[in-house]
C-alpha cells in the first residue's frame, strides 16, 4: 500500500474517521461503561465489575438465543449458497437476458429490512395472506403464530428470498471472469458437467465465494428486522435471536448493564468469526 | 490421427451473408493429410482462427463439409470429433496437480486407472514435466502450463488431431525455442496430424511441413517454406514472409529485360502472360550491394547483430538488402540482383518465366 | 537526464529491483530487455514515480525527484494494451493531455495534427479507438503520448499485441519518431531482435539486476558476463564449459579450440565459451573455423534459412545456416565453429574477451 506517499491523502480519510469515531466507537464506550455498572435509576451508578457478564455467561436464556443464532446461521448458509450457486450457473452468459436476470436478481436487496418482514407478515398470515391461506386450504397445517416450527420455516425462506440474491450476484462476476478457452478446454478434454463446476468453475469462485459466506454469515448473524416485524420473536421465545433477546432486555425490562455485556459479547463474536474468515481468505490469496 | 478434408467450406458469422464481402472466410477446399504439420499463417481477421474453429467443432460451417479420414463429421460435438487444442493462454485445471491434468481426458473417457497411470508417467517425462509431476498446476510458468495443454492432447493415443491456437504468445523468446523443438521431436515421434494457427512467421515456418498463407478470408498459398520463400504466388506472401518482406519495384517488360527508369535488369526468362500492372519481387536477401550495378542511396543502416538491414533508395523507389555481418559497405554503393531470386507479378499474382521451372 | 543512483525496491521479503544505478540522457532510446518478471516494469514505475524506492535516489535534470508523485513529474507512458478513451475520436484521444493541461485550442489543434501525420493517423481522426485496428490503436496511444511533450516517455512492451508483420512495421518508424522528439525514452522487450532493431541503448535486466548497459549494438558484440550475453540472444546463445591448457581450450571426448591471442595471458582454468547460431557452419568456411563433433536432433526451416538444433556432449546448440538443409535426426556430423567470435567467460561468469575475441584478422 505505498503507491502513495503523499500526505494530503490523510485529509481525506479525515471526514470518515470522524464518522466512525461518532457512530462507533463513543457509542461503544457507553455500552462498555454500562456493563461494567449497576443503576437503579436516577443516574446513580454501582461499579459492578465482571458481574454482569459471568450472569449472561451462565444464563440459559442466553446459550438458547446464542444457539437459536447458529442455527439459523447454518441454516441459511446450508441453503443460500448451494442456491445461489446453482442460479448463478444457470443464468444467461450474454444476450437480452443477462440485464434482465440481473434486475430480477437485485430487486429483493434493494428492499429494506422492515418492508420485506411486513411483506412476509402479511404473505404468510392465515386470514389475509396469499401464502397461509392457501397453505391451510391445501390441508398444510400452517400458522406462524402459534407454531415454532412454521415460525422458523417463514423466517428462513423470508432470508433466503431477501438474500440469496447476494451470493448470485458475486458468484456470478465470478463466473464471467472465466475465458470461453476453459469451457472449450473442458469439451475437447471430454468433461462431465460435474467435472467442468469441480475443476473450472468451482475454483474460479473461490474467491467470491468466501467474501459471500462472510457476509452472509455476518449479517445472518446479525439478523433483528425481520423475524422482530413477523414473528416478534415468538411464539414463545422460539424465534428470539440474541438481537431480538437484547432490545427485549434493554427496552423491555431496562435491564442495561446485563444487555451491555450481552451486546459486547456479541461484538466479539462477530468479530472473532470476521477475523476467522479474513485469515483464511488471505491464507488463501498467499497460496495462489 | 487422421486425415482433414475441408469439403468446399466457407463461413459467415452473420445470419444470411448478401455478398462475398459478409463471409469471414471465404470458400476453402483444402486436404490437410493425415500425420502432416500444418500451419494457417496470416494477420488478424485473416479467417485462420475462424478456420481453426471449424475444424475442432467450436463452430459450425455456413457451408461445406468437413471428413475427418473420410468420414463427415461436419456435425458432429466437439467431443466427438475427438481433437486436441492448445489455446493461447495456457488452460490448465489450477487445483489439479500436472500429472491429474494429464489423467483428466483419460478418467473422462473412463481408461482404466492402470493403464491412466502408465499414459500419465510417460507423457509427464515427454514434456519434461518429471520433477514437477506431483505439484499443484497453478504454481507454474506460463512455458509449464502450455506444456501440460499439449500434453492433456498426446495422452489421448486416439486423438485425430491437435490443433494450436498462437500457443507461443505468452512465453518469453528463450522459452519459445525450447518449446518449439520439443513440439517438432514429438510430432516427429508420433506423427499426429498438427494444424498450427499464428501470426508469426517464424513459428509457421519453423513448424510446418506445409504453410497455408490466409489473407482477407481467402487462401492465398499453400507451399512449403522454402516455395513461400523462394517463389511467392502474389505479392502479399513476398510482403508478409521475410523480414523484412520482399522488394517490389514497378517495372515494364522488353524481352527478358525489365526496365526500372533509367535502368535495365537482366532476366533469368522471358515473362508469359499476365495482365495488370507488372511487379518485379525480390528478396533482401538476394539484393547484392556493390560496386557494380545499379546506382542507389543508402538511407538508413540497421545492425542487428548477425547482419545489417540497409535501407536504400534506387530510381526513387525504397529498397532493402541485407548484408552479412563481415562484410563492407562500400562508399560509391550499387546493387544487383541474384538472377535465381527474381520473381515477376502481373496485377499482384506471380508470373512464370520461360526458361525457369515455375 | 535522468539518473538512477543505487535503486532498489523491495515489496515484503522479496527484492523486485536490486542496487540499480543508471543514466539516461535526453533524446536518446534505452531499451530495458529481460524475461518475463526480470524487473523491467518494476523499473520503470520507479522512473515515472509510481512506486517509491526502498531505498536509493531518482534524479531529473539535476533535480532529486525521489518523493515526487507521478502527477507532478512530466512523464507519459505507453502500455501493453492498448488504452485509449474508447468515447472519443482520435482527435480527442490525442488532444487530452494538452486540454488537460490547459493549452489554447490552436496549439493543440497544430499539435494534434503533426502528432497525427508523424503516426500516419491522419485519416483516421474522426474515427473513435474501437474502430481501428490493434496497430492504429496502439499508435493513437503513442500519438497521445508523444504530443504530451514529456521529459520522460515510458513503453512497456508496446508492441506485445500485435501482429508480427505490425510489429516490423512500428518498429522501423518507432526510432524515426523518437529521433523528432527530445525526451528520454525507454521502452521494455523481452524481445532482444526487437532491441536490436530498435537501436539506440539497451540495459539488460536479470532478476532485478541492471546486468549491463550501453549501445544495444555492443552490448550484443561484447556481453559483459554471461547472463547478459543469454539474455540478449535470441536464437539462445550456444556455450560449452572448455578448460584452458596453455594454448588450447580442452574437453574430455577430444574437442580442442586454440586459445585466441586475445587470451593467451589468462590463467589456465575452466571457462564458459559462447558462440552464436550464425558462427557455427556445415561447412569449413576459412582457416579460423575448428571442427566439433555434434549429434542432429531437430531440423527447422525459415524458408531461406535452416535452424539445425545440435547436441553435443550435455549442451544444447543452435546452428543458423544458410539455405534449406533436411537432416534427419541423429545423424552425426562435424560443425564447424567461427573462432573469431567467441566470448568466453570465467568461471564467475564474467567475460573475460570484452570485445569479441579475435584472431588475426584475414588477411
Amino acid at each position: 500500500m505505498d503507491r502513495t506517499w503523499n500526505n494530503k491523502a490523510w485529509f481525506m480519510v479525515l471526514p470518515v474517521l470522524l464518522l466512525v469515531a461518532f457512530s462507533a466507537v463513543i457509542p461503544l464506550m457507553t455500552v462498555v461503561n454500562y456493563s461494567v455498572q449497576d443503576t437503579f435509576g436516577n443516574n446513580q451508578f454501582f461499579w459492578a465489575g465482571t458481574e454482569w457478564f459471568e450472569e449472561m455467561l451462565t444464563s440459559d436464556r442466553f446459550w438458547l438465543a446464542m444457539g437459536r443464532n447458529l442455527i439459523f446461521s447454518g441454516i441459511v448458509l446450508a441453503i443460500e449458497v448451494p442456491l445461489g450457486i446453482f442460479i448463478a450457473l444457470n443464468m444467461p452468459k450474454r444476450g437480452w437476458g443477462v440485464p434482465v436476470c440481473l434486475v430480477l436478481m437485485a430487486l429483493p436487496l434493494l428492499i429494506p429490512w422492515n418492508v420485506v418482514g411486513t411483506i412476509w407478515q402479511v404473505f404468510g398470515r392465515v386470514d389475509i395472506g396469499l401464502l397461509g391461506y392457501v397453505l391451510n386450504e391445501l390441508g398444510v397445517d400452517y400458522n406462524y403464530v402459534s407454531d415454532p416450527f412454521a415460525a422458523w420455516v417463514t423466517v428462513i425462506v423470508m432470508d433466503v428470498w431477501h438474500w440469496t440474491s447476494l451470493v448470485v450476484l458475486l458468484c456470478y462476476a465470478g463466473l464471467v471472469s472465466i475465458p470461453d478457452a476453459y469451457y472449450q478446454a473442458a469439451k475437447i478434454d471430454g468433461a462431465s458437467r460435474w467435472a467442468v463446476f469441480r475443476y473450472i468453475q468451482l475454483p474460479k469462485m473461490n474467491r467470491v465465494l468466501l467474501i459471500a459466506v462472510l457476509l452472509r454469515f455476518m449479517d445472518s448473524f446479525m439478523i433483528y428486522t425481520e423475524p422482530f416485524v413477523v414473528t416478534g420473536g415468538g411464539p414463545g421465545n422460539s424465534t428470539t435471536f440474541l438481537s431480538i433477546d437484547l432490545v427485549k432486555m434493554a427496552i423491555g425490562q431496562f435491564d442495561l448493564g446485563p444487555a451491555a455485556a450481552m451486546s459486547i459479547i456479541y461484538f466479539l463474536i462477530v468479530l472473532l468469526m470476521s477475523w476467522v474468515f479474513y485469515t483464511v481468505m488471505t491464507n488463501y490469496d498467499a497460496e495462489r | 490421427m487422421a486425415r482433414i478434408q475441408l469439403d468446399h467450406i466457407r463461413h459467415a458469422y452473420g445470419a444470411s451473408p448478401a455478398s462475398e464481402a459478409d463471409y469471414a472466410l471465404k470458400e476453402v477446399d483444402h486436404t490437410f493429410e493425415d500425420g502432416g504439420a500444418y500451419a494457417l499463417l496470416g494477420p488478424s481477421g485473416c479467417g485462420k482462427t475462424t478456420l481453426l474453429n471449424i475444424i475442432s467443432g467450436l463452430l459450425r460451417a455456413s457451408e461445406g463439409r468437413l471428413l475427418f479420414d473420410g468420414t463427415d463429421v461436419t456435425d458432429l460435438s466437439t467431443q466427438e470429433r475427438n481433437i486436441a487444442q492448445v489455446f493461447q493462454f495456457p488452460v490448465v485445471y489450477d487445483t489439479m496437480t500436472v500429472s491429474d491434468n494429464l489423467a483428466f481426458p483419460l478418467r473422462n473417457r473412463g481408461v482404466p486407472e492402470a493403464e491412466v497411470d502408465r499414459k500419465v508417467r510417460e507423457i509427464v517425462e515427454m514434456i519434461g514435466l518429471g520433477d514437477w509431476a506431483q505439484k499443484k498446476a497453478r504454481g507454474l510458468t506460463a512455458d509449464q502450463k502450455q506444456k501440460i495443454s499439449l500434453g492433456r492432447g498426446l495422452v489421448r493415443s486416439d486423438v485425430n488431431a491437435i490443433l494450436f491456437d498462437e500457443p507461443l504468445t505468452v512465453i518469453d523468446p528463450h522459452m519459445k525455442w525450447e518449446l518449439r523443438t520439443q513440439l517438432k521431436q514429438l510430432h516427429r515421434r508420433f506423427a499426429h496430424t498438427m494444424v498450427y494457427v499464428t501470426h508469426d512467421q517464424t513459428e509457421a515456418l519453423t513448424f510446418a511441413d506445409k504453410v497455408v498463407v490466409m489473407f482477407d478470408g481467402q487462401i492465398v498459398q499453400i507451399g512449403t517454406p522454402d516455395e513461400l520463400f523462394e517463389r511467392p504466388s502474389h505479392t502479399f506472401v513476398g510482403y508478409f514472409i521475410g523480414s523484412p518482406g520482399m522488394n517490389l519495384l514497378p517495372v515494364t517488360l522488353d524481352g527478358r529485360t525489365a526496365h526500372l527508369g533509367g535502368q535495365r535488369i537482366e532476366l533469368p526468362g522471358a515473362a508469359r502472360g499476365g495482365k495488370g500492372q507488372i511487379e518485379l519481387g525480390v528478396r533482401p536477401e538476394y539484393v547484392r550491394l556493390g560496386r557494380d550495378g545499379m546506382p542507389v542511396t543508402i538511407s538508413k543502416v540497421e545492425d542487428i547483430g548477425r547482419h545489417r538491414i540497409v535501407r536504400a533508395s534506387l530510381e526513387g523507389r525504397e529498397i532493402a538488402a541485407i548484408v552479412g555481418e563481415d562484410e563492407t559497405i562500400p562508399a560509391d554503393p550499387h546493387v544487383s540482383f541474384d538472377p535465381a531470386g527474381i520473381n515477376l507479378y502481373a496485377g499482384s499474382w506471380r508470373i512464370d518465366l520461360d526458361g525457369k521451372g515455375a | 537526464m535522468l539518473e538512477l543512483r543505487n535503486v532498489t525496491k523491495k515489496v515484503g521479503a522479496a527484492e523486485h529491483i536490486r542496487d540499480v544505478s543508471l543514466t539516461l540522457r535526453h533524446g536518446t532510446l534505452n531499451v530495458l530487455l529481460g524475461p518475463t518478471l526480470s524487473g523491467k516494469t518494476s523499473l520503470m514505475r520507479l522512473m515515472a514515480g509510481l512506486d517509491l524506492a526502498t531505498s536509493g535516489s531518482v534524479h531529473f535534470d539535476g533535480q532529486d525527484v525521489t518523493g515526487v508523485p507521478v502527477q507532478r513529474r512530466n512523464v507519459a507512458m505507453v502500455y501493453q494494451q492498448f488504452i485509449n478513451y474508447p468515447a472519443m475520436t482520435v482527435y480527442d484521444n490525442i488532444a487530452s493531455p494538452l486540454r488537460v493541461a490547459g493549452k489554447d485550442r490552436e496549439l493543440i489543434d497544430r499539435e494534434v495534427r503533426k502528432a497525427a501525420e508523424l503516426l500516419r493517423l491522419t485519416p483516421y481522426l474522426d474515427r473513435t479507438p474501437l474502430n481501428l485496428s490493434g496497430g492504429q490503436q496502439q499508435r493513437t496511444a503513442l500519438a497521445r503520448a508523444i504530443v504530451k511533450n514529456a521529459g520522460l516517455v515510458l513503453l512497456d512492451e508496446p508492441l506485445a499485441n500485435l501482429d508480427y508483420k505490425l510489429r516490423e512495421e512500428l518498429r522501423a518508424e518507432l526510432p524515426r519518431i523518437f529521433a523528432d522528439s527530445g525526451a528520454i525514452f525507454v521502452y521494455a522487450t523481452t524481445e532482444p531482435s526487437e532491441a536490436l532493431l530498435l537501436g539506440g541503448n539497451t540495459a539488460t535486466m536479470s532478476e532485478g539486476r541492471v546486468t549491463q548497459f550501453g549501445p544495444t549494438i555492443d552490448v550484443f558484440r561484447a556481453p559483459a558476463d554471461l547472463t547478459t550475453a543469454r539474455t540478449i540472444s535470441d536464437p539462445p546463445l550456444n556455450t560449452i564449459v572448455l578448460r584452458k591448457n596453455g594454448r588450447h581450450f580442452e574437453l574430455d571426448g577430444g574437442a580442442n579450440l586454440p586459445v585466441p591471442d586475445a587470451l593467451a595471458g589468462v590463467a589456465d582454468g575452466a571457462y564458459t565459451i559462447g558462440f552464436r547460431p550464425h558462427h557455427l557452419s556445415l561447412r569449413r568456411q576459412h582457416a579460423h573455423a575448428v571442427s566439433l563433433p555434434a549429434r542432429v536432433l531437430v531440423t527447422e526451416i525459415t524458408g531461406s534459412e535452416s535452424f539445425i538444433h545440435l547436441g553435443f556432449a550435455d549442451e544444447r546448440w543452435v546452428m543458423l545456416a544458410p539455405g534449406v538443409h533436411h537432416l534427419d535426426a541423429d545423424d552425426r556430423l562435424d560443425v564447424f565453429v567461427d573462432t573469431r567470435h567467441l566470448l568466453v567467460f570465467d568461471a564467475d561468469g564474467r567475460s573475460v574477451t570484452g570485445a569479441p575475441a579475435r584472431l588475426a584478422e584475414d588477411a
